[in-house]
Formats: C-alpha cells, structure tokens, sequence
C-alpha cells in the first residue's frame, strides 16, 4: 500500500528508517492482505459514518422546532423501511465476512512444518534461537524474500510479538506454543514491540528485525557461532575479569567463557547490536556505562540489579562489552 | 401537570436536614439512594479521571519521567477498574434506582432495604479497593487481571487481592441490584402498564439487569478462582503447574463482553427517552428497538473470544467470533437509525440535553464502526493492544455512554432536584466536552495505527507519536476542564436555577405526573394507563387507546428467589466448567479414581436427596396448616443436610490425611473448590432453615403467612440439582 512516509528519524537505533504508519506499510503479502482489508473496512466505515452524519445534519437544519409551535406528525415507526435498514446492514457484514476469510488465509496460512527460528519472550526482553544453534536477543535477523515460520514461546508470563509492517502479532503464552509466518520482501530493519501488557516494563520491550539479503543472513548467523573475541586490551581484559567476579555469569552466557546461562540476553555479539535494555538506549559506550551504573535508573523494574560498580570497574566492564563483536 | 403541587429543591433540603445526618444513611427510599448512588460515582469519576490526567501528563512527551512504571501501571488499573465498576456501572444503576420505580408507577423498588444494601456495598467495595494504595500498593496487572502476570508469582503485593475482595463485594451488591431491579419491573408496574408498553429506558434496564445476572457470577467465579491460586497456592491458572493462563481469559470474557453491554444498554434506554421527547415525535420502531436490544443480551454471550484474537486460538474459533462479533453488530446498529428517524420530521428543541444525545449518536456510530473493525478478526491481529483500542471503547463508553448519561443528567435533574440545570452553562460544557473527548481520543486511532501499543508507561520518541500525544493530553485536560464546569452548573443550579414545576420539558411518561422532587411515596394518583405515553394520553383522549389489563406479574418473593438461583446456577456452571476442562484427560498425580471412595459418597448423596423430599414434606405441610408436621419435616431436612456436611467433612479429613491438598495438583484445585462451594451452600441452606425452624418454634408461622419455607425450600432444592450434577461428573463415572 505504501500509504505510510519514510523518514530518518532521530529517536530511532542508529539505521533504522522508521514509517509513520506501519500497518499501512506492508512489506510481505501477509501484511498487505492486512493493510488492504483494513483499507477496505474503513472506507465501509466512512460511508455509513458519511450517511449517518448527513441525515443527523439534515435533521438539525431542517426539523429545527419554532417556538410555540404545533405538535408534529406522530409517526411511531416503519416497518418496511426498518427491514430494509437491518437487511443492507446484514449485507454489508456478509460482504465484509467474506472478505474476512480471504485476508485470514493469505496472511495467517496454516502452520505447515517445523519452525525456522524460536521467540521466546522474558520479561522484557526477546530471545531469538536459530537452528543452527545461534541465539540472539531482541534483534532478529531474517533473510529477505523468504518464508520463515516463527515458533512463539513465553518463559514467565503473556508477551504478544507484532512487528506491524511484516504481519499479524500473536501472543506468547506460558505453557504452549504459536506460531506465525514472518516474512520481509525488501531488505531493511523493522520496528516491532511487545503489545500484551507483561508488568511493569512493558514499554521497553521493542522488537527489531533486520532482514538481510540471503548471503549477508548467512554470514551473520555463521558469525553467531563464533566465540567472543579474546579481549584485546588489559582495560577490556580486567572488564571480563569484573564481568566474572560481578555474578554477571549467572544470568548472562558469552561464548567462550564459562558464562552460559540464558536467563538473560546473550552477550557473545553484544556489540553489534543497536540497542540496548531491549530498545531503551541507542547501544554505544556511553550508554553501556550509564546502563551498567544503574540499570533500575534506566529501566526501573528490570530483573537486573545495580551492582554498585566503581569508576574503575565500570571503565572495565565498558570496555570489555564493547569488544564483543 | 395533573394538579399536584410544585415543590422546589428549597422546600426538599430542609426536609432532608431536619431528618438528620443519619437518615441519609438509613434511608431504604429509592429516590435518595438513587440521588447516593450519583454522588458517589461522580466522586470516583473524579477520582478516575485525576488518574487520567495524571496518565495523560505522563504520555505528553516521549520518555517521560513524571512516573515510573510501577505508579503508571497502578493509575490504568485503577482507571480502568474504578470507571468501569465504580462510576459506569453503578451510575446507570443510580439513574435506574431514581427513575425505574417513578416509570412504573411504583411506590419503590421491590426491597427497599435489599436495594440500601446494595448501595453500600458499592461504595465500601470502592474504599476496599481503594484501600490497597495504603496496603503495599494497589494493583497493576490491568483491569482485566491476565493470567500469570496477576499470580502471586508475578505480582507479589497485595493489590490484586484486594482487587478480588472489592470486585466480590461490589459484584454481589450489582447481582442484588440486579435482581431487585427485575422484581420490580416484573411486579410493581402500574395497573395497566403491559411489558410491551413500558417506556424504553425501562425496557432497557431490565434486560440490562438480566444481563448482570448472568455475567457477574462468570467474573465472580474467575476472581474466586484466583484468589484461591493466589492464597492457598492452588493452580487454576499458573502454566507451570499444567493451569492454563488461557481460561482465565475465557473466563473473564464471558463476563467481560456482556459487560460492555451492561454499561450501554441503560444509555441506550436514556436516548430513548431524550430523543423523542426533545423531537416531540414517539420513538420511531418501539418494537425494534426492543427486540434488538434482546438480540443484544442473547448475542452477547456469543462473542467473548473476539478479545482473544490474538491468542491463536485456531481458524474455526476466530472465525465463529468474528461472525457473530458482526451479528451482533446488527441490533446495535441499526437502533442509530431509530435514534435519527425519531428526530426526521420532528420539532426538535436543542437543549442541552438533546445536544448530548446528538453527539452521542454520532460518537457512538464511530465507536461501533471501529468495533467493526475489530470483528473482522485480520485487522484485530494488528490494531488490538494498540492504541487504536484505547480510542475505540472510550468512542463508546465515553463519547457513548457518559454522554448519554450527560443527556439524561440534563433531561432529568429538574425531577431530581425541582430545578432545571443552567442551559448557558450547560451549553458552553457540551462545546468544551465535544472538544475535550474528540481532542483526547481521535488521535489515538492514529497512534494506533502508527504502531503505540496501550498499558505502555512511556514510548521512543517515533515520527508523530510526541505529537499526537501531546494533542491527546491537551484534550484530556480540557475535558477535565468540562467536568469541572458540569459540578459547578450543578451547585449553581441548585441554588439558582429556574423552579421546574412537575414537567418542564411537557415529557410523557410517568416521572413528570409527579412534583419534582416527587414526595417520599412517589404519587398521589397514578394517571390510567392506555399507552406508551401516559401523559400525551392525558394531554389527548381523543386519540388514547383502551386501557388494557396488566399482562404478567409474578409474586416477588419467588421471583427473586428464582432470579437469584439462576444467578448462582451461573456460578456454579463455571466451577463446574473448570473441573471438567482440567480433568478429562489423565494427569500426573492423584486423580477422582485413586483418592475418592465413591461408595461412602453415594450414601451421603442419598441422605442430601432425602432431604429434598423431607423439605417439600414440610412444604405441603404448610400449605395443609398443619404445623407439627411442618416443624418435624422440617428438622428431618436439617438432620439430613447435617449428615451431608459431615460426610463431605469426613472425606476432605481422608484426603487430607493423605496429603491431599487444593495445591496438589490440578485435581485437587478443582475438586476441592467445586465441592468446597457446593458445601458452603449447604453450609448457608442449613442456616436459613435452622432460622426458619427456630421461627417456627417461637411461633412466627402459626398463621401460615411467612413465605420463607417455600423461597428457601426452592433454595435447598437447587442445592441438591447442583450436587446432583457434581456428583454425576467427580463421582458417577467411579461407580460404574
């Protein structure tokens, strides 16, 4: 549909060209069976607005009561007329029911095989598994022009993924899984966010996704894999030394350190990404320092503690995430 | 009108003061507990609408840090929570409360003292709620409490406990309302005043009061259900227990659907009234506007699952609530054209009053069209949980029902009060209220679409979102400005305003055959009845109909008692729902096989079933007037009922020892809640038979007058149906 403008805007992660009007900006058939439905609807609505706005304004202009006047005609109804008013408004719903059906089986077909990539969504952040193994966080990477089916998981309570220029959203739910069909026809990054109310950050808990050409996808993900650089300076190697002392490790895995749990985001390629605390700061050293300093200052509620840094550790630590590329 | 005298509010307050402080609290008249029932949800209105505010300060600017999360979460809970039960509901109840009885011809309602009592359980089931801000803080997981998230995992203070406990006690004062609402109409209309002829609002409220009735115990059953997992550690809806946070959403639907309908029928009703009056023309299509709103209740049950799109809950579901989420559409649409051919070749004054209903068919068309939208299920999958949802049912809650509540308000303050509320000032708010509204809640269909999702405490600084918010806290304030003007129309109007006399706007039904304020009983005569509108009947007997006989009046007492068994049947369908949906596949730990000895059961069962027999014994006892029969059948169905608890209470102390607990496991929780509830009825049964025996002994039924045996007796024997049906579904199947 293209109704929505593109522009570069400020706010955003560094790259992103935001739309103003995602859902009318689709970039698969998924989403552009949603966008022209609704377009369809609307003008349905418009009119019938149009028709009851006319005969109110009629009424107003022309029923307008003198003062003293005569009582009017008491009519009390008609019935012909009240059949055929239930009768066209019954033929509209039809119409727009049949309409219903099509846009529901092209954008939202059934789910046919095994799932591409696994969401899993923590309060408030998004875990991304791939199937080769990669595992990334809040940032997910697609190759453009295919077809991926998406398996949605919750790890505590009700998230709902939507990325409104790629398709439909579907809630995540403790206990069972979605699924979705998640596709991009031009390469390009894509803002997304959490839209069932998950505690106190559901705010900050914004999607990514950066569909690629196959050949840069490929590279990327194969780029996952890898451990995290050695770090390259003392400064950076004294960071992973606090980044051990500091119970980081406990919540936090980085390849090719003993750090290995998932209960919060991946580290291995942190410095690649384009934000942080799951959209609420741009991600550059400046951030990550304010962000370690206090994270309940940047994000109150987020299951990260402040760890009450020195400057010195603090310089570390900074350091060293930078260097996880 | 009629020759009754003009009273004026002057004449009314004195008479209030020299009452005392006290009888507003004591009153049971169903006029000042109508006149209660509005103050107090204007005073939650404002109370919701500083939340709001406080809200919309927060969401001017992006990345704002006026609040954090924690508070912002708190304030749209409580919005939520106290606008929809502490100020829509209960002010269309007080409106019903004030004019219901006066439509009829009713001296009052059906128990004037049942109705006090619902009122106060209103109110101190708001300062309940409202307490929790004291007790750790309120709650935050959202007026719709989703499952887990409102677990004590999840959220650990005790603010949705008291949520729970301020839902259930204002959840049985609306289901006694309720009731007493559809005695009242059902018993006390005025002779001749047929079903088919009573005016529209009534109408409405009675299939509004039908409606409470059956959805509240639905929501009272989920809380129940909830609370049980929050405090005794049971997992109706906790996943990692096998619980599935979906039911709760299921069940919360099935009485949150019905509820939208229950905050706007009573408005649809008021623009029935405002719309032909200021037109000087009868409703156009009675009938149609009346049966579509049965339509309305019927259909209502059908559609929950359309707040639920989003869940995956599979093609076919999707697509059965999407077409009956657009059938339901029907009845409700088409009563707008009704509102409009009312006014097509009427006179129409354009009081404020009128003024307010016009924006409200024009608010409401908007509000219901972008319900449409929300019917067709593939646009759901993108605009729900986004800001386009906030501006939808505020379209229809706001710009629908508060103005239909404001037309009403305008059109029937000179019966309340004796004076007529200042059109100047009264113009001047519609203006800022038309501003205000659309200001707040237009742009939020943009933002909506421009990706926003609701509950969010703040947002990235994304092209149009500051903007767009910004013009939205404007408008909010605005509105607030609105309100502020309405409160001080009403204080200058009760001083000032213009004497109304019996029927200022010449209206035609049977409030205005009265003063206003009407006296204590209401009327000195009560005009024939011949039509829809008794007093255009008066004003022309030439062109009246022959008054007709009344149609259908039941006896009260029975009524209500039957009213409430439905009710509580509804109740228990839920638990009853639960059980069966958590144990029909096998599960891990101990189940209805291995833990219950169905055998000793069945002689307990026998002994309750007994007891329905011992209960009708005395019953026709009764009827004979004979009464040592009566007393001793009547202590046979007490000793039976007692053997059923004991034996209920001998079973739990085996499961118990056993280690068998509601935490368990999922058979567990539903067992021991299903027929836990099912013994605190007998539990309640038994008392009220124990009271009437000991009514009986000290001598109160020797004339055979009291109706407490048969109204309780139908009681005991639902108790038995109930049981009946659990043990047909926990313990039959052990038998064979």
């Amino acid at each position: 549909m293209g109704l929505g403008m593109e522009m570069r805007f400020e706010g955003c992660p560094a790259g992103v060209f935001a739309v103003v009007a995602p859902v009318f900006s689709p970039v698969s058939p998924q989403a552009e069976a949603l966008s022209h439905i609704f377009v369809i609807t609307l003008l349905v609505c418009a009119a019938i607005f149009g028709i009851v706005t006319l005969l109110v304004a009629l009424c107003i202009l022309r029923f307008r009561g003198k003062p003293n006047a005569p009582e009017p005609l008491q009519i009390t109804g008609n019935e012909r007329l009240e059949i055929s008013w239930t009768v066209a408004s019954i033929l509209v719903l039809v119409g727009l029911f049949v309409l219903t059906v099509h846009a529901m089986n092209v954008s939202d077909p059934a789910a046919d095989r095994p799932a591409d990539l696994t969401v899993i969504g923590h309060q408030w952040w998004w875990e991304v598994r791939y199937p080769n193994g990669a595992v990334a966080a809040n940032e997910i990477h697609i190759p453009i022009q295919s077809n991926l089916l998406i398996r949605a998981e919750a790890a505590d309570v009700i998230h709902d993924f939507w990325v409104p220029q790629l398709g439909r959203k579907i809630d995540v739910i403790p206990g069972t899984t979605n699924s979705l069909w998640l596709r991009a026809d031009a390469p390009g990054e894509y803002l997304g966010t959490c839209a069932e109310y998950c505690g106190d950050e559901h705010a900050w808990m914004r999607i990514l996704v950066i569909a690629q050409s196959p050949a840069d996808f490929d590279a990327w993900q194969a780029r996952q894999l890898q451990a995290a650089a050695t770090p390259p300076s003392t400064l950076a190697a004294e960071g992973l030394k606090v980044f051990r002392a500091k119970t980081c490790v406990n919540c936090h895995t980085i390849k090719g350190t003993d750090a290995e749990t998932s209960v919060a985001p991946n580290l291995t390629h942190f410095a690649e990404r384009t934000t942080i605390g799951t959209g609420v700061l741009t991600n550059d050293a400046e951030s990550v320092r304010l962000w370690l300093a206090d994270p309940q200052k940047i994000k109150p509620g987020c299951h990260m503690p402040n760890f009450e840094l020195t400057t010195n550790e603090l310089n570390a630590l900074t350091a060293y995430l930078e260097t996880t590329k | 009108m009629n020759g009754t005298t003009v009273s004026t509010a002057d004449e009314y307050m004195p008479m209030a003061k020299e009452a005392g402080a006290i009888s507003c609290v004591a009153t049971v008249d169903h006029k000042r507990i109508g006149i209660l029932y509005l103050v107090t949800t204007f005073f939650f209105f404002l109370v919701g609408g500083v939340e709001a505010l406080v809200m919309r300060l927060q969401l001017a600017v992006p990345r704002n840090h006026l609040v954090g999360p924690g508070v912002f979460n708190q304030l749209f809970t409580m919005h939520g929570t106290t606008m929809i039960f502490l100020v829509v509901m209960p002010a269309l109840i007080g409106f019903a409360n004030y004019f219901v009885p006066l439509m009829i011809g009713a001296r009052d309602m059906a128990f004037p003292r049942l109705n006090a009592m619902s009122y106060w359980l209103l109110l101190f089931g708001g300062l309940l709620l409202h307490f929790s801000v004291l007790a750790g803080g309120a709650p935050a997981a959202g007026w719709f409490s989703y499952t887990p998230l409102s677990e004590s995992a999840y959220s650990s203070t005790q603010g949705p406990d008291y949520w729970i406990l301020a839902l259930l006690v204002m959840g049985v004062g609306t289901v006694a309302g309720a009731i007493n609402m559809i005695v009242t109409i059902l018993t006390l209309r005025a002779p001749g005043m047929t079903m088919r002829l009573v005016p529209l609002f009534v109408w409405m409220v009675f299939i509004n009061s039908i409606l409470i009735v059956l959805a509240m115990p639905a929501l009272n059953a989920s809380i129940v259900m909830l609370l049980i997992d929050r405090q005794l550690e049971a997992h109706f809806f906790t996943a990692l227990q096998g619980g599935a946070p979906i039911l709760w959403q299921h069940f919360f639907w099935t009485f949150g659907h019905p509820e939208v309908y229950i905050m706007v029928l009573p408005a649809f009703g008021m623009i029935s009234e405002v719309v032909p009056v200021f037109s000087r023309k009868p409703i156009f299509g009675y009938g149609f506007v009346a049966g579509s709103t049965v339509a309305i209740a019927l259909l209502s049950f059908g559609v929950w699952a359309h707040h639920m799109f989003a869940v995956g809950l599979g093609r076919a579901s999707d697509l059965f609530f999407a077409a009956s989420s657009m059938a339901i559409a029907v009845p409700t649409g088409i009563k707008i054209f009704n509102w409009v051919f009312t006014m097509w070749g009427g006179s129409i004054r354009f009081t404020t009053s009128l003024m307010f209903a016009v924006a409200f068919i024009l608010q409401f068309v908007v509000g219901g069209l972008s319900g449409i939208t929300f019917a067709v299920a593939p646009i759901d999958w993108q605009m729900t949980d986004t800001y386009y949802v906030v501006a939808h049912f505020h379209y229809v809650l706001f710009g629908g029902t508060l103005f239909a509540m404001m037309a009403g308000l305008y059109y029937w303050f000179p019966k309340m009060s004796g004076r007529i509320l200042s059109e100047k000032i009264g113009k001047a708010q519609f203006w800022l209220m038309v501003i205000g509204f659309n200001g707040t809640f237009m742009v939020q269909h943009f933002l909506g679409i421009m990706g926003m999702p609701r509950r969010a405490f703040t947002y990235p600084d994304l092209p149009g979102w500051g903007a767009l918010n910004m013009i939205s806290t404007v408008g909010a304030f605005i509105l607030g400005f609105s309100v502020l003007l309405l409160g001080c129309n009403i204080v200058w109007s009760l001083r000032r305003g213009t004497q109304a006399g019996d029927n200022p706007w010449n209206a035609w039904t049977l409030e205005w055959a009265t003063s206003s304020p009407p006296p204590e009983e209401n009327f000195e005569r009560v005009p024939e009845i011949h039509g829809r509108r008794p007093l255009w009947d008066l004003a022309h007997p030439e062109t009246a109909r022959a008054p007709v006989k009344t149609d259908f009046c039941p006896e009260k007492n029975k009524t209500s008692m039957i009213v409430f068994i439905v009710s509580e049947g509804f109740f228990f369908l839920m638990l009853i729902f639960a059980y069966i949906y958590y144990n029909y596949t096998q599960k891990p730990g101990p189940d209805a096989a291995s833990s219950l000895d169905a055998r000793k059961t069945l002689l307990f069962t026998c002994s309750l079933l007994a007891s329905s027999f011992t209960i009708w014994r005395s019953e026709t006892a009764f009827k004979r007037r004979r009464h040592k029969p009566m007393v001793l059948w009547l202590i046979a169905t007490i000793v039976l009922g007692a053997i059923f608890i004991i034996g209920q209470g001998s079973e739990y102390w085996g499961l118990l020892q056993r280690g068998i607990t509601i935490r368990t496991n999922l058979f567990a929780t539903t067992f021991f809640t299903l027929t836990g509830f099912h013994g605190l009825h007998v539990c309640i049964g038994l008392m009220l038979l124990t009271i009437v025996l000991v009514l009986m002994l000290l001598g109160d039924f020797k004339n055979f007058r009291p109706r407490a045996l048969q109204i309780i007796g139908l009681y005991w024997h639902f108790v038995d149906a109930v049981w009946i049906v659990v043990f047909s579904i926990i313990y039959l199947k052990l038998l064979l």
